[in-house]
């Protein structure tokens, strides 16, 4: 490693840049200016591509398993012990397991991005659905509302809250996860950044960070406003 | 306004039959006031030996407010939870207007019966609007007929139908709410109510404006109603008639002026209290009774309105230290009087019951 550092960074275009790439500084605004739309934005673009899918489909299973630990308790444990244990993979072995079954693919890393979602959505929509208040329960069955209706008009909308905020963490660490993934050779936010601790181009690799973190925080921010918009008796009962 | 009369002429609520054609027919219970009769209703939860009610048999007529009372563990809850099958009955019927109410869905049989209880259980989630018009969306009313239906309900209950129908459960107090949670529980102009101590987590004074309130408006909509409480005052006050269950068996089914006047046993004796006589006072209203000409000096000395309980009439004479009282008209003209005596005469050994 000291060898390589030794050598020198390999940074593209290196004659015609400037003294602040020359000089390999901590951070260059002109070079990531000039080169966003060719370094960054394909590799964004394929970033929130890899996080949508995966919380997306995460979703779609842990919602349905979190149904079904709803009405069936003893599916609860033996899934949530299944759901930690895939969390507790470390990511760069996971990636790194996968490549020999579905190969240095999207598929490979979507499934290792998919695991780390499923724990927390399952357990804050689990928990939600739970901490329905019981009078509200009570109130829809005695009017007459079946068990489905209770579930779509009560129960679900009550328990959003905590479905957003386990949909918030998952899209936050996905996001942050998915710059490994870049390991397997899928693109995302972390291409640049492996590349850049190859060539020891500082700039670089900074910049991609601070897209990623960006990233996060837009996501974050977007979450919350849909939250405010889905469910306005929050506010209100605040106010 | 009359029970007889608001039959025949309907308030602005009672909807015409014209519109509720359809509803009638997918709820399966008549509009109107229902008849409720329990045929030896019995529950026996499961791993226990003695039912929690047993063999339960009475009758409520139609637009009469049948208050059960008793201990706790004396099967009142139970009891008026078999009605809407909330509790599956162990033996026996319960009929609505006649018909078993085994015979209809479980489903539609709750959405025909009003509830309402201690917690509330108002959405949390849903406006106002959108809380009273659940039942009306699950018999497929029109967008504008509910409105129209949630408008004039939240008048009826005492509240703002302009500000209060947008706004959510958590920006209302207890007594609001509770209002909120009748008119949800009457939205459908269902011809039985269940109401399950709707007003035992209410300050006193806000109980007993949403016990007045809601007397008010059952004059005039008259509906069934099963009312739970545990509270002796709130039953006189309340019922029609009064059922004291102890144990899960009923004890004494009657007017709450012949069960203060004649307990069945010791235990509704003591159940009523020591001062059943002065609650009884509280029922009897001073037109009630069979006056002595007014005095020729007319509103010259005490005076009260007919509408005024006996309990406050003799309140009076005691505080002002005056035997005798006139009693007013609803327009001040004296209509008659009392003397200490009479009151007195009424609550002892040679009493009378009031006929209600």
């Amino acid at each position: 490693m000291m060898l390589v550092v030794a050598q020198g960074p390999v940074i593209p275009q290196f004659e015609r840049a400037s003294s602040c790439v020359r000089e390999n500084k901590q951070f260059c605004f002109d070079w990531v200016v000039d080169n966003f739309g060719r370094v960054f934005a394909p590799r964004l673009v394929e970033h929130i591509e890899l996080t949508l899918l995966a919380v997306g489909i995460g979703f779609v299973f842990a919602f349905g398993a979190a149904l079904l630990a709803y009405s069936l308790d003893w599916f609860e444990t033996p899934f949530a012990i299944f759901a930690a244990f895939l969390y507790t993979i470390p990511s760069l072995a996971f990636f790194q397991l996968m490549v020999p079954i579905t190969g240095l693919s999207r598929t490979s890393a979507e499934i290792a991005l998919v695991s780390y979602t499923i724990l927390i959505l399952f357990r804050n929509t689990l928990t939600g659905l739970r901490e329905v208040p019981e009078d509200a329960r009570m109130a829809a069955r005695a009017m007459g509302l079946t068990k489905g209706q209770i579930l779509r008009r009560v129960e679900l909308p009550l328990a959003l809250p905590a479905i957003m905020a386990g949909i918030r963490i998952a899209t936050v660490t996905t996001i942050s996860l998915a710059t490994v993934a870049a390991f397997i050779g899928v693109g995302g936010l972390g291409q640049p950044i492996f590349n850049a601790i190859q060539s020891g181009f500082k700039t670089q690799f900074v910049a991609a960070g601070i897209l990623a973190v960006g990233l996060a925080l837009v996501a974050d921010a977007l979450l919350v406003f849909l939250q405010r918009l889905l469910a306005p008796w929050l506010r209100a009962e605040r106010a | 306004m009359n029970s007889s009369e608001s039959a025949q002429a309907p308030g602005p609520l009672a909807i015409d039959p014209h519109q509720t054609g359809d509803d009638s027919e997918s709820t399966g219970v008549s509009r109107a006031a229902a008849e409720l009769a329990f045929h030896g209703a019995t529950k026996v939860y499961a791993g226990r030996r003695t039912p929690a009610v047993s063999e339960l048999t009475l009758e409520v007529a139609a637009g009469e407010i049948c208050v059960l009372i008793g201990p706790s563990g004396s099967g009142k809850t139970t009891a008026m939870q078999m009605v809407n099958r909330l509790i599956p009955m162990t033996s026996g019927e319960i009929t609505i207007d006649g018909s078993d109410t085994k015979s209809l869905d479980e489903t539609e049989l709750r959405r025909g019966i009003g509830y309402v209880f201690q917690q509330i259980g108002l959405f949390p989630h849903m406006t106002t609007e959108d809380n009273i018009a659940t039942v009306p969306r699950l018999l497929g009313w029109s967008k504008d007929r509910i409105r129209a239906r949630a408008r004039e309900l939240l008048e009826l209950v005492g509240l703002d139908p302009d500000e209060d129908l947008r706004r959510y459960p958590g920006e209302f107090s207890g007594g609001q709410r509770q209002r909120i949670g009748v008119a949800r529980a009457m939205a459908a102009d269902q011809p039985l109510m269940l109401m399950d101590e709707p007003f035992g987590a209410l300050d006193p004074i806000t109980r007993d404006r949403l016990q007045d309130d809601f007397l008010r408006l059952h004059e005039e909509l008259p509906k069934t109603v099963v009312f739970v409480t545990h509270d002796i005052d709130e039953a006189i006050k309340m019922g029609h008639r009064i059922a004291i269950l102890r144990d899960g068996e009923l004890v004494q089914y009657d007017t709450p002026d012949r069960i203060l006047a004649e307990p069945a046993n010791e235990f509704v004796a003591d159940f009523v209290g020591a001062d059943r006589g002065l609650k009884r006072l509280r029922v009897w209203r001073l037109g009630d009774l069979e006056l002595d000409p007014a005095p020729g000096d007319g509103t010259a000395g005490l005076t009260a309105r007919e509408d005024m309980s006996l309990r406050d009439a003799l309140s009076i004479m005691l505080v002002e230290g005056k035997e005798r009282l006139t009693v007013l008209d609803a327009e001040d003209r004296p209509k008659g009087a009392i003397a200490l005596d009479d009151i007195t005469r009424l609550i002892g050994p040679q009493s009378r019951t009031v006929q209600t």
